[in-house]
């Protein structure tokens, strides 16, 4: 069985490629044949994040557009063999990107054998982001504690509620997470950012994981290594976290509270 | 930190009005989906004609589209203030 997967946001820059790129590796690192595909046509990025730029020759709508062929497409990560990458086109043209051509490659893939098929998707609500969505068995849905994001989100979660293929077959809606990242719990509890628990209540669907803000994430991207690799930060073991509860497992949230101060650093301390 | 800081008025509570913000605008967005798009305008313009008799808070009038066999219904409620604060003439 395939389970295709978007991560998807509404509002842009709030870390869907960070997420695709750590979530897929991770799923691979649990011995799952994984696909990560960038949608964001004209605006290629995913190939980045995973440290793959280079080897980049065919893409996605080259595929497609029978330009070429899958297996040609397909990037094999350099540290998992059951890691694939399928970059975006640099192309302008929006609309090449169809339907029918999203359904071919997702039922390829299928063929092929791929555990979890992961979809990067673009911001915004237009034709990137819906086919995205489109063919998804679940959302993960992105989402900053700041006021447009959560908006968006919701927005988003109607979408996927109406407009991809399980609704218009009357399958109802897939499974729907919140991934909240870029979390500082020193300025929740100071009462300047709102909390997971804000954020859940609001958009009423259960919480995949929160991925703090982490100074490692931006150390990982100018490497092209995703942060999940980076067993040492927080970041990275939040990642993981968010792994396991999307296979099922029951791991309980780290991460959510300020660290200690002593008197002195919160005296005179940054 | 310095120690000037614990001289300054603190910064209030945003995340609270953060918060409830969202939560009227999106069970406003949420009541109003899938329907025409004319919804929300014609939620605004029914609280301004509203307002000229009593005054009610901007979340006072809640639209919500019912879709059933027979087709859609447009449900609309108006919460009027207490008795006594009414000031409407
Ligand atoms: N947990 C985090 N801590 C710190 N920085 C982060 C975190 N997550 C993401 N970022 C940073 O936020 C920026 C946007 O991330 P990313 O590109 O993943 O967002 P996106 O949602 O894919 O954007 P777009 O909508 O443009 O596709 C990047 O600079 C990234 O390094
Ligand atoms: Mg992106």
């Amino acid at each position: 069985m395939t389970e295709t997967i978007v991560i998807t946001s509404g509002k842009g820059g709030v870390g869907k490629t960070t997420t695709s790129a750590s979530l897929a590796t991770g799923l691979a690192q649990r011995g799952h044949k994984t696909a990560v595909i960038d949608f964001d046509v004209g605006l290629r990025n995913l190939d980045l994040i995973m440290g793959c730029e280079r080897r980049v020759v065919y893409d996605f709508v080259n595929v497609i557009q029978n330009e070429a062929t899958l297996k040609q497409a397909l990037i094999r990560d350099k540290r998992h063999d059951n890691l694939y990458v399928l970059a975006a086109s640099q192309t302008r043209d929006k609309e090449a990107l169809t339907q029918d051509g999203v359904e071919r490659v997702l039922e390829e893939l299928k063929q092929d054998g791929f555990d979890y098929i992961v979809c990067d998707s673009p911001a915004g609500i237009e034709k990137g982001a819906h086919l995205a969505m489109y063919f998804a068995d679940r959302a993960v849905v992105v989402v900053n504690p700041e006021v447009s994001s959560v908006r968006d989100s919701d927005r988003i979660l109607g979408l996927l509620s109406s407009k991809t293929r399980r609704a218009e077959r009357g399958e109802g809606a897939g499974a729907q997470h919140l991934l909240l990242t870029r979390y500082n719990p020193v300025r929740v509890e100071a009462g300047e950012m709102m909390s997971v628990k804000d954020v859940e209540e609001i958009l009423g669907i259960p919480v995949l994981g929160v991925i703090p803000e982490s100074e490692n994430v931006l150390a990982a991207s100018n490497s092209g290594v995703p942060v999940i690799h980076d067993a040492g930060s927080i970041a990275g073991q939040a990642y993981a976290d968010a792994v396991a509860r999307l296979l099922g497992e029951d791991v309980s949230m780290r991460f959510l509270d300020a660290p200690k101060k002593g008197f002195f650093k919160r005296m005179f301390g940054t | 930190m310095s120690l000037l800081d614990f001289l300054r008025p603190r910064p209030k509570n945003t995340a609270s009005i953060a918060r409830e913000r969202l939560r009227i605008i999106v069970a406003q967005e949420r009541a109003t989906r899938g329907g025409p798009d004319y919804l929300p305008l014609l939620r605004n313009e029914l609280l301004e004609v509203i307002r000229k008799y009593v005054h009610v808070d901007t979340d006072a009038v809640q639209i919500n589209v019912e879709r059933s066999s027979e087709g859609e219904v447009l449900e609309l409620s108006v919460a009027l203030p207490e008795p006594k604060a009414a000031t409407g003439t």
